[in-house]
């Protein structure tokens, strides 16, 4: 898993970002975290432990405003406290949700069925690949 | 650890590298022993599979992802056999003489530099790229300037043999792109030169320096190094620093020279970028065709900023689009029917925006967005939705519509410059102040930002340093441009 964060947590806030992810199955959403994965191998540790402290913090703060964590909201009011992050006042908060959005771009459109899913082909034949 | 003696060591294998180590490579058969280090793997042609992730990790220093110190840019820079000349598009653009005269370095001049890039042009088989080729996402931005009256101009590229994959930023697979990978290094390796890869430079000291090899990690791309893995130290006669500006300035930021330059890791630019899309209402040729023949510059000087066609790939273009959520899939659903285009902010040196080393000695990039490149980002996209919708595109992203804000806004970067400025940090042959031993000759030589893509004057300002090693260090009375061929 991701960041070793609960599953929960992790695909409600991509299910935020890409709405089309709430219909991957199970093995999708193994591909989405093997891609991750992957991505964070490298990176520094301080970074990992921000991204999770930040994923928890998504969880609970809706809790002062909507009264229940991230997890048991409904799509709306995700999309609301995802765009509140997005454009917080605080640099360093807008910088997080970039992060993580980015990460989860990444293990969206990474995984290996995305490209056809949008329609995109390319190929190393190139023009010759053209019907 | 174990020792190593040559004559001259290059450290990279990018433009500046792969360049100084052909015109160099005659001396081999004088007996001179030269080595070039590069950190990264060499890669066999079928390992080039145009997959994103999978090559972005193979041939990009962090994965294209190397984040400034507050994070609100992504800087992407190759880290390959070839060295950013692998992932590049090959766009071959003269240094403007405008920006030349800027610069202003006693001893430097445009005639100088355009008569050495007119050598590698001929080297690396540049061209317009024929009529036929052209796909509609260029066509497309043809169409729309025109009918705004833009001077829009056609890049010279160096390709041979393009298939059209699209694919140049992620290597490319059919080997159609002439960079140092395919023309200089191999022509220095016949030469005697010798190419370590997976060789990191670590630490320079008086004519030497300590260098870790890596092992091939598991399930990895490309040829293990020459070198057994561990720790060398190398001894030579010359350096020549040819690591990128940001590796470049942090190897001598390690340095014990670095007191004694006090411009070092300063002037730090990188044409911060942003790519604008816009959707059409049919299916158009977008990610089949070579994707970068078109460019825009009349607003350089007025307004900052050059616009590019581009063509990226699905997690490059996801992370470029603003916002998230179902308008943010709308775009990417769409993706036949997109046309893109890259704005480039001409972004000026100043006294912030510099390479610095943290705790552990490992670069950070401190970059802040100045009134100008703000300008450039803003006014450039707003002319590319201009463009767009001349060319009669039925949506457009606007990702600055709220304004620009650092960290909401989507910015990368992949023209790296400054930190060991020529006529600052060095001389304007490339040698280090005070130290008749080191040269730099990459992209951290720019005194500021060229404006335009870089790789051309890197490898004129590269051959100038040769030259200077090839007259024993002494400066040379011709400064036209070298004839020598490899």
């Amino acid at each position: 898993m991701p960041l070793d964060l609960e599953p929960a947590i992790f695909r409600a806030v991509a299910a935020t970002i890409v709405p089309e992810s709430v219909s991957l199955d199970e093995p999708g959403w193994r591909d989405v975290e093997q891609v991750i994965e992957a991505l964070l191998l490298d990176r520094p540790a301080a970074m990992k432990r921000q991204l999770r402290l930040f994923l928890r913090g998504i969880e609970w703060l809706p809790v002062i405003r909507y009264g229940r964590t991230f997890t048991r909201l409904d799509a709306a009011a995700r999309t609301r406290v995802l765009a509140h992050l997005q454009n917080d006042r605080i640099q360093k908060v807008r910088v997080g949700f970039w992060g993580l959005r980015t990460i989860v771009l990444a293990g969206y459109y990474g995984r290996a069925g995305a490209a056809r899913e949008i329609g995109y082909a390319a190929t190393p034949r190139g023009w010759e690949a053209r019907p | 650890m174990t020792r190593r003696n040559y004559d001259i060591v290059i450290v990279g294998s990018g433009a500046g590298g792969g360049t100084v180590a052909q015109e160099l490579s005659p001396l081999c058969r004088q007996g001179l022993r030269i080595a070039v280090l590069e950190k990264g793997p060499r890669l066999r042609d079928d390992e080039f599979t145009g997959r994103e992730l999978e090559m972005a990790a193979a041939l990009y220093e962090d994965g294209g992802g190397f984040l400034t110190a507050d994070g609100t840019m992504t800087l992407a820079f190759g880290r390959a056999y070839g060295g950013s000349t692998v992932v590049y598009t090959g766009t071959s653009m003269l240094p403007p003489a405008r920006v030349i005269r800027h610069w202003n370095v006693p001893g430097l001049t445009h005639a100088d530099l355009e008569c050495r890039a007119h050598k590698f042009m001929g080297q690396n088989n540049v061209h317009l790229l024929e009529d036929d080729l052209i796909n509609e996402n260029n066509k497309l931005f043809v169409a729309g300037c025109r009918q705004l009256g833009y001077d829009v101009r056609q890049f010279p590229v160096n390709i041979k043999g393009c298939r059209g994959s699209s694919l140049c930023n992620l290597g490319c697979p059919n080997q159609a792109k002439q960079g140092t990978d395919r023309v200089q290094l191999p022509n220095a390796e016949r030469n005697g030169v010798e190419v370590i890869t997976r060789c990191e430079a670590l630490a320079i000291g008086e004519r030497s320096l300590t260098a870790r090899v890596s092992a091939k990690p598991a399930g990895g791309k490309g040829d293990p190094s020459p070198w057994e893995p561990g720790e060398y130290q190398i001894d030579a006669q010359i350096i020549v620093l040819c690591a990128g500006a940001i590796h470049t300035p942090a190897l001598l930021l390690r340095s014990p020279f670095s007191a004694g330059l006090p411009r070092l890791g300063r002037g730090f630019t990188c044409h911060p970028a942003m790519i604008i899309v816009a959707e059409h209402a049919r299916p158009i040729t977008n990610f089949v065709g070579f994707p970068k023949s078109y460019y825009l510059d009349e607003f350089a000087e007025s307004r900052h900023f050059v616009l590019e066609t581009c063509m990226y790939f699905p997690f490059i273009t996801a992370k470029s689009l603003a916002g998230f959520g179902a308008p943010h899939s709308a775009f990417m659903r769409a993706f036949p029917r997109l046309q893109m285009i890259l704005v480039l902010a001409c972004d000026k040196a100043d006294e912030y925006n510099r390479v610095s080393l943290d705790r552990a000695g490992l670069p950070v990039v401190h970059y802040h967005f100045q009134p100008d490149a703000v300008q450039g980002l803003t006014g450039g996209a707003e002319t590319a939705a201009r463009i767009f919708t001349a060319a009669g595109a039925v949506r457009v992203h606007r990702p600055l519509e709220g304004g620009f804000r650092p960290g909401t806004v989507p910015v990368s970067a992949a023209h790296i410059q400054g930190g060991c400025a020529m006529g600052q940090v060095t001389d304007a042959w490339g040698q280090v102040r005070g130290l008749p031993w080191l040269y730099v000759a990459d992209a951290s030589l720019f005194p500021d930002s060229l404006e335009i893509n870089p790789y051309l004057t890197i490898m004129a300002l590269a051959d100038r340093v040769a030259q200077r090693i090839k007259e024993g260090g002494r400066e040379p009375a011709r400064s036209q441009g070298s004839a020598s061929n490899p």
